[in-house]
């Protein structure tokens, strides 16, 4: 019952805020109703049981992913009549990406009503395995079977921030206005200040 | 609770659903009172370390101040600015304070007293934890001013960075408690080193322990890391244009989740709710052992409380380069390789037994 409801609360909310994503006229309202929609789908899989997967949505990309979009969407000028004028010109785009949209769901729900298809019994190290957590059973998988691929993302993800900041690394020391943090820790006051005491009527000699 | 409610004649499902409204209820009620009172202690740690007297007006030693600055928000006009996004400026404060209660599900307060048992608890937290930046950055966008923009920026560059670290500190617990369950992490530091609970104590973890309480720090903007709302630079940051309850609820939200970060040092590094020492008749002299788990909790959490306040009387503000200096140059590869360090140590002590 109360997994029943929870369904159809995530299920309703998720294509609801997925709508609003398309139709929100403001960009920011747009990525807002996007966060919903993740939010909305980790519910959904912690109701299937895959906690892991729902925490690592949220974490990854509600998180971070999203902050960031919403962080550079905040910052556009957004001239909505512009955007508005490139309709007519993406409109047989957009006719042909619902075209083939709808006929996937055709084809979905016909394979649906003709019948479930006959799953094989999981076997092999793939196999879910009972009693144990997801996080287990996903770390067995990724750092057993799949080490070798895992790795293999890890040092491509790696090379691709090498790159990012390869391509936007200046030489700190042509930057107006740098600072030496260290140099600056080792600042003492009695090398930034001085005591004077004048006499009445005269100045300071610095 | 669950059984409770059963024995009173409902149904497994009508038990359930009663039973944790009943327990978050139990939770977020005492956490509001607690919210109001450690406000006021924070004011007067202040004003002790200031050689002032503090809030000492309203009822004995003044300790209804905070109820009477409560009433004082609830009966004034909230002002919404005309060129301000309605709905959003409406609801960021809303997202804020729900988002501080929420990662309160997990927090094991005893043996058994925990609302949700989940064993991807952690990861709850550092998820909710990730949202509460969206109330910081609806709010600064939909007031539609500058300055507070101009703090949304900053706490969103501020949350993301220190959580890159926080990450990597809590996979060194997680790697020596061998769980992601809170409870099973405040087991896991039972007779830790020697017989002291916690992991702060054993040298390995206690440099992490250091980088979480500051990581902490700068993920609540508290002072020193309080660039969002740095009153120099930025009126008041995202707070300017709000008034009101919509204030109180920013105010409200900002100390539960200082509350929660003081709950997440005990509870990750100080044994949460265990006595610091493992000797049976400290885990039973007040009343009962569950009342004695909640006792030594609270100890805790109000001890890393007074640090916080401790901090904020002290210690002056950070510029925002230091702090990305901070976060970005010194905690995540220090962090990072204490996680290569901790997984070695594990590895080659042969800490997880055969299963490896």
């Amino acid at each position: 019952m109360i997994q029943t409801l929870a369904f159809y609360l995530f299920a309703v909310l998720v294509i609801a805020s997925a709508v609003m994503v398309i139709t929100a006229r403001n960009p920011v309202h747009s990525v807002l109703w996007l966060i919903l929609a993740f939010f909305n789908g980790a519910g959904l899989m912690v109701l299937v049981g895959a906690e892991f997967i729902a925490m690592l949505l949220v974490i990854v990309y509600v998180g971070a992913v999203a902050v960031l979009f919403l962080f550079v969407v905040m910052m556009l000028d957004i001239d909505f009549a512009e955007l508005r004028a490139g309709f007519v010109k993406n409109f047989p785009l957009g006719i042909a990406v619902a075209l083939v949209l709808l006929a996937e769901l055709v084809l979905g729900i016909g394979a649906y009503q003709a019948g479930a298809l006959q799953l094989g019994e999981p076997s092999g190290v793939g196999a879910p395995r009972m009693g144990e957590s997801n996080i287990e059973s996903i770390g067995a998988l990724l750092y057993g079977k799949y080490l070798f691929l895992f790795e293999t993302a890890g040092i491509i993800l790696l090379v691709a921030m090498v790159g990012a900041i390869v391509l936007t690394h200046r030489p700190p020391k042509t930057q107006r206005g740098h600072q030496n943090i260290s140099k600056q820790n080792q600042r003492r006051p009695q090398d930034a200040t001085v005591m004077k005491q004048p006499p009445v009527g005269q100045g300071v000699e610095l | 609770m669950t059984e409770f409610f059963q024995s009173l004649g409902m149904g497994y499902e009508a038990a359930w659903f009663t039973a944790t409204i009943a327990g978050i209820l139990l939770i977020a009620f005492p956490l509001m009172l607690a919210v109001a009172m450690i406000i006021y202690a924070d004011r007067k740690i202040w004003a002790a370390m200031a050689l002032r007297k503090g809030p000492n007006v309203v009822g004995p030693f003044g300790l209804l101040q905070s109820f009477a600055d409560g009433l004082k928000v609830f009966l004034q006009e909230t002002i919404i600015p005309s060129a301000a996004n309605k709905g959003l400026f409406l609801l960021a404060p809303i997202i804020t304070f729900t988002v501080a209660l929420m990662a309160w599900a997990v927090v094991p307060f005893g043996p058994a007293a925990v609302l949700s048992d989940i064993n991807v608890g952690l990861l709850y937290v550092l998820a909710i934890s990730s949202l509460g930046v969206y109330g910081v950055v609806m709010a600064g966008w939909a007031s539609n001013s500058k300055y507070p923009f101009f703090s949304a920026m900053r706490a969103a560059a501020q949350m993301i960075s220190y959580e890159v670290s926080i990450g990597f500190i809590l996979i060194c617990v997680v790697l020596w408690a061998g769980t992601f369950n809170m409870n099973g992490i405040v087991l896991a530091q039972q007779n830790h080193v020697w017989l002291l609970n916690g992991f702060a104590f054993n040298p390995l973890l206690f440099p992490m322990w250091v980088m979480f309480l500051i990581s902490s720090l700068a993920e609540t903007a508290r002072a020193p890391f309080d660039l969002t709302e740095a009153e120099s630079e930025l009126v008041a940051g995202y707070q300017t244009e709000y008034s009101s309850m919509a204030f109180a609820l920013y105010w409200l939200g900002e100390y539960a989740n200082v509350l929660l970060m003081c709950a997440l040092n005990a509870v990750l590094f100080f044994g949460g709710w265990l006595p610091p020492l493992d000797i049976p008749i400290l885990y039973n002299f007040f009343f009962t052992e569950g009342l004695t788990a909640v006792f030594w909790l609270f100890a805790k959490i109000l001890f890393f409380f007074f640090i916080f306040s401790w901090v904020k009387a002290t210690v002056p503000r950070y510029r925002y380069d230091q702090l990305m200096r901070l976060g970005w140059k010194v905690f995540l590869p220090l962090s990072l390789f204490f996680v290569v360090l901790i997984s070695g140590y594990l590895m080659a002590t042969g800490h997880y037994g055969a299963t490896a």
